[in-house]
């Protein structure tokens, strides 16, 4: 043992202990909900699969529509179908549908079917604005709205990695891409109005709100029985639109309510969501972990300092050791002549 | 053919309809045509069109109808009569013996009675009762009275009687717009009037009655189960409301024109807005096509021609036929989609997406770790010399001292 | 600093050579369609998958295997053995074509590299990123290594004033040299945390950066070795087979201590009963432990590494299993939900094909024309020593 050693292992133990030292290196708390947050209720039992939210979304983002030519030729008709098979780089909203045996009866498990409509989950903790490195991600403070900033982003598709949702997708058909999500039609949302789809849904299957709000409206609903006739608000749910349907029955969970430590997208349906293909995200975000285990190792960069001022220190006594040995021939380490020996 | 002198002196009442075609200008060629048409409507194979053709001609077995008025605007047989469509009421009503008919008949008064008690004495057991209204339960049915009888009371009379019974138009079907709330008449239609008021057939068998809903009913749905019947001799099968299948078994909104809307979403907003005026589908302004059986689509209403359906001169569809909807729904209300039939166009929950591996890229990886192998074991074999010589230069090495 | 570095001289344009120089065009061909026609006319990048080979081979691997340089100076400087002093500009020269490379497939694969340098401006950067941190460090060890490799470039350009003052700083960039990889190093494992369940449940981990340090480590001395060998093999150096058995004896500890804590930490967290479910991905976690165990096995017993062969094979095994370890984790074991698959593109294979090749033709160029291996040493001479 020598000296350089043992100072290098004073310095990196004191660097470890900060860095694992239990008080400052706390899990980070969850993020909290901002405070004029947004959000849209998706209720499955009331979609009809019209589509109008996809045509609205498409029309509002100038979005081009995929083409399916040879169902176009069989219909003999052109640009009447939106040919898009799931979410893409021109798709921010998508209806997609769950039949099971023979999808008689909607919004039934067995022998039924049920839309879902997919899009930006526009968490309350987003693992994306986690993992971008360059803030071109961002939740709005008040709306809560997780907006994409191209003048930012690098395009290197992390946030696509850590969405559990698989939400932003990336324009890889073009030489100066995007990232592509839904941003709740931001313009709208400044000028007072309401996101594209909520405002085509014409049966309130998509309903726009303040998030504590459609919560308490998403409970209110998990509360109807099937069979009952019930007022379901349309397009917002703080507006006059109202509208009678029969209750079909839900199945007793809003998803995203806790998911991945909340989303202010929620959705309802009739048929438990793994069947929806909604993923097994646990009720914390990974971007919480991920930032403590990050944190915890780069607290204030204390650790990482330490270490290094060790490093320095014990390279600087190897090499000077080192030059002053071959310089003027001094005594230096046992394993320093060792290697000596070799020469 | 029989197209005897005989029959063109007399051209209004030949043995044989075709006798009549030149009568009405009507082309052999259109009649055949027709034929065809109305098979299709009935839902039978096009094969069956002879057939169809031998009943529409042989007007011999024509079968007596007694056609009731009850509560009723007399729109259904005005549609009937008013038909733009050539020759439908004309074969409709020389394909059967219209013995009583409160708007038909020339009769009148107790002449008109008199006709309806002979053809009753006459047809016991075999005439079609035909009803057009809805029945008045309140009060003794006291709101509407035909010859100082109460609907009930010619019910009661007649019904038991009858082989079968045609309830024409939606108040007679299921109350039609006198049932809207307050109903204060207690309007029913004919099924419920038969089942409330325990009219039986006179054996006690319960009196078949297939209903025809639509404000009016379309005059060629009548024709159409008419025929039916003429030319296979039984009832065609029926829903749970007594409807004919062929004519109301799907939706109006699956056979719609503007369906392809719906699917991809266009709708019309408002009446006269750019989606409306390129034929945008009309959900939103309240068309109750999705929740209305109907054929609507495929053989418009009333029998005018030229697309003229609600929904095909763009007025959201009215759901006129439909128990529930009709009267009891505001127009602009909009409608429980009820068959939300997941088109193909659907994408499923999990899409197959490409990305998966290629001939070329297998190809160029197989080259790749093939030749890492061919390397690696290159190296091994010349690893394999040198450590030859070495163990050979050590032991001699070793060697060397002694 | 008292050994001899020579440049070995001989001919650069051989057919070896000229077969890298091929590989390159094609590649170089498949690179320009890529920045004319968008990363997926050469790619089979998708939304599931955003990240493929370029990232998990020419960055995760690329530069895990470019940790010679870091491993050596660790060695030296850290543990002080002083006796591998010789090796080590060999060692940083392959860390400087890896992470340099990284860094051009980088912008290969990055959507919107002509604002790459967004990361290093202050008002963009995201603290909370872990890609942030990589990228940082992971450009500033590429420069570190440009200067610590500097004083060969220099000396081949007999610029001695600069030599001189490059080497009175260099203490302090070779202790930087030593942080940062440690730094970027793991955190290239933290990278999949924030993927929580897209990642099988046998490579996510909580401890997932100490484990991408600690095969970054060991893939470090496997490549000294297995770049030494190469050398012999190819360049008709004498083998260090003392000096590089050492080495190798280092590895085995290093695999025992990862597979120690990898499986404990398994068992811990109980995600060890994914081994019994169908599938690859128990195949894989076996065919990477074997690979590890057969280095362990042989380089355990001090005959058995003393030969080269078994160096070479050991060291082979040692890299594979490492680069196996991030593929399974980055690729093939990550799983972003039915319906997503990735198999590699045709281009963006010979892409990285031509980015290993103009390593190695960069290596041939800098082990001929710089003085980078030691002058003449045979095997036989350390031997005796």
């Amino acid at each position: 043992m020598n000296i350089d050693r043992r100072a290098f292992f004073k310095i990196a133990a004191a660097g470890a202990a900060t860095a694992l030292c239990p008080a400052p290196a706390a899990a980070r708390p969850p993020k909290e909900l901002p405070p004029e947050a947004v959000g849209i209720l998706y209720d499955a039992t009331l979609c009809i699969g019209c589509k109008a939210c996809e045509v609205a979304c498409k029309a509002e983002n100038d979005m081009p529509m995929a083409h399916d030519t040879p169902l176009e030729r069989a219909h003999g008709v052109a640009g009447t179908w939106d040919a898009d098979n799931d979410l893409n780089s021109r798709t921010m909203t998508k209806i997609k549908v769950y039949t099971s045996g023979t999808a008689a009866v909607k919004d039934r498990e067995e022998d039924g079917f049920s839309f879902i409509k997919r899009s930006c989950m526009h968490c309350v903790d987003p693992n994306c604005i986690s993992a971008c490195p360059v803030s071109a991600l961002t939740k709005d403070p008040f709306t809560g709205v997780v907006r994409y900033n191209p003048d930012a982003c690098i395009g290197c598709r992390y946030c696509q990695l850590a969405c559990p949702f698989n939400i932003p997708k990336f324009e890889y058909d073009k030489a100066f891409p995007k990232i592509v999500k839904c941003q709740l039609c931001p313009d709208r949302l400044a000028a007072g109005g309401i996101p594209a789809c909520c405002d085509a849904c014409p049966t309130g299957a998509s309903l726009f709100g303040r998030l504590p709000d459609l919560l308490t409206e998403a409970h209110r609903r998990l509360t109807f029985k099937p069979g009952e006739q019930q007022q379901y608000p349309v397009r917002r749910l703080d507006g006059d639109e109202q509208r009678k349907a029969e209750v079909t029955g839900y199945h007793p969970k809003v998803y995203g309510e806790t998911e991945s430590g909340g989303t202010q997208y929620l959705m309802m349906a009739g048929v438990p969501f793994d069947k929806l293909g909604l993923p097994p995200v646990g009720d914390t975000s990974r971007a919480q972990l991920s930032e403590t285990i990050q944190h915890t190792l780069y607290q204030g960069m204390v650790a990482p300092t330490l270490l290094l001022g060790g490093l320095v220190f014990a390279v600087y006594r190897r090499t000077h050791a080192e030059q002053e040995d071959a310089s003027e021939g001094e005594e230096s380490t046992p394993e320093a002549r060792e290697g000596r020996r070799d020469e | 053919m029989n197209r005897s002198a005989a029959s063109r002196r007399e051209p209004a009442l030949g043995p044989y309809l075709s006798d009549q075609l030149d009568v009405y200008g009507i082309s052999r060629r259109r009649f055949i045509e027709f034929a065809l048409g109305i098979t299709a409507t009935l839902g039978l194979p096009l094969g069956m069109s002879g057939q169809v053709l031998a009943a529409l001609e042989d007007t011999k077995a024509r079968p007596t109808v007694i056609w009731l008025h009850f509560q009723e605007c007399t729109g259904c047989t005005e549609s009937l009569l008013r038909a733009t469509h050539p020759t439908v009421e004309t074969l409709l009503l020389d394909l059967i013996s219209f013995d009583y008919s409160e708007t038909l008949l020339a009769a009148a008064g107790h002449q008109a009675e008199q006709a309806l008690h002979d053809s009753l004495d006459k047809n016991k057991g075999q005439f079609i009762l035909v009803v057009e209204g809805s029945v008045p339960l309140r009060d003794g049915g006291i709101y509407c009275k035909i010859a100082d009888k109460t609907p009930q009371q010619m019910l009661h009379e007649i019904a038991p009687h009858a082989a079968a019974a045609v309830a024409i138009g939606s108040c007679a079907s299921w109350g039609g717009v006198q049932s809207a709330a307050p109903n204060p008449t207690g309007a029913v239609g004919l099924p419920e009037a038969l089942r409330i008021t325990g009219i039986t057939k006179t054996d006690g068998t319960p009196l078949p009655v297939i209903t025809l809903p639509g404000c009016p009913a379309s005059p060629y749905n009548l024709l159409a189960t008419v025929l039916y019947y003429l030319t296979l001799k039984k009832l065609p099968e029926l829903d749970a409301k007594g409807r004919p299948r062929f004519a109301y078994g799907h939706l109006i909104h699956d056979h719609c024109e503007r369906r392809p809307h719906f699917d991809a979403g266009r709708f019309a907003e408002q009446f006269g807005d750019a989606g409306h005026r390129q034929g945008w589908c009309l959900y939103k302004l309240g068309c109750k096509g999705p929740e209305t059986w109907a054929n609507c689509p495929a053989i418009e209403f009333g029998d005018v021609g030229a697309n003229t359906w609600p929904v095909g001169i763009g007025h959201p569809c009215f759901g006129c036929a439909e128990q529930g909807v009709g009267f009891h729904k505001a127009l602009h209300e909009q409608a429980d989609v009820e068959s939300v039939t997941p088109p193909s166009l659907f994408p499923e929950i999990i899409t197959k997406h490409a990305g998966g591996v290629t001939v070329g890229a297998a190809a160029v990886t197989g080259a790749i770790a093939g030749g890492a192998v061919v390397y690696a074991l290159g190296a091994n074999e010349k690893l394999k010399q040198v450590e030859a010589e070495s163990t050979a230069v050590a032991k001699s090495e070793a060697e060397e001292p002694k | 600093m008292s050994e001899v570095y020579r440049p070995i001289g001989g001919k650069l344009l051989t057919r070896h050579f000229y077969f890298m120089g091929v590989l390159v065009l094609i590649g170089a061909f498949f690179m320009a369609r890529r920045f004319i026609f968008g990363i997926g006319d050469v790619a089979n990048l998708s939304d599931g998958f955003p990240w493929g080979i370029w990232i998990t081979y020419d960055v995760v691997t690329g530069t895990a295997i470019a940790c010679g340089g870091y491993a050596m100076a660790l060695l030296v400087y850290i543990f002080n053995r002083g006796q591998f002093h010789p090796m080590i500009r060999a060692a940083l020269l392959t860390s400087v074509f890896g992470y340099t490379l990284a860094g051009l497939s980088i912008v290969i694969d990055v959507g919107r590299y002509w604002q790459l340098y967004n990361v290093f401006l202050p008002q963009y950067a995201n603290l909370n990123s872990v890609m942030l941190e990589v990228a940082l460090c992971v450009t500033l060890y590429t420069l570190v290594l440009w200067i610590e490799l500097s004083p060969a470039i220099l000396e081949a350009m007999k610029d001695n004033r600069h030599l001189r003052q490059v080497r009175h700083a260099l203490f302090f960039f070779i202790g930087l040299g030593i942080l940062l990889p440690t730094m970027h190093q793991s955190s290239l494992g933290s990278l999949l945390l924030i993927a929580g369940y897209k990642v099988h449940p046998l490579w996510q981990t909580n401890i997932i950066p100490l484990l991408f340090l600690l095969t970054a480590i060991t893939m470090g001395y496997a490549m000294v070795v297995f770049e030494s060998l190469y050398a012999a093999v190819n360049l008709d150096r004498p083998i260090e087979t003392d000096l590089l058995s050492k080495i190798s004896a280092i590895i085995p500890w290093l695999l025992i201590l990862y597979l120690v804590l990898r499986i404990s930490d398994l068992v811990w967290t109980g995600a060890i009963a994914a081994l019994l479910k169908p599938g690859p991905e128990p195949l894989l976690f076996v065919l990477e432990t074997a690979l590890f165990l057969y280095a362990i096995v042989n380089l355990l017993h001090k005959e058995r590494r003393i030969r080269p062969r078994v160096l070479f094979w050991t060291a082979l095994a040692t890299i594979l299993g490492g680069s196996l370890y991030r593929f399974d984790a980055f690729l093939i074991a990550y799983n972003p939900g039915p319906g997503w698959q990735y198999f590699p593109g045709v281009g963006e294979i010979l892409i990285t094909l031509a980015i290993i090749a103009v390593e190695i033709m960069a290596y041939l160029f800098f082990v001929k024309k710089m003085p980078i291996l030691l002058a003449a040493r045979p095997a036989r001479l350390g031997a005796k020593a």
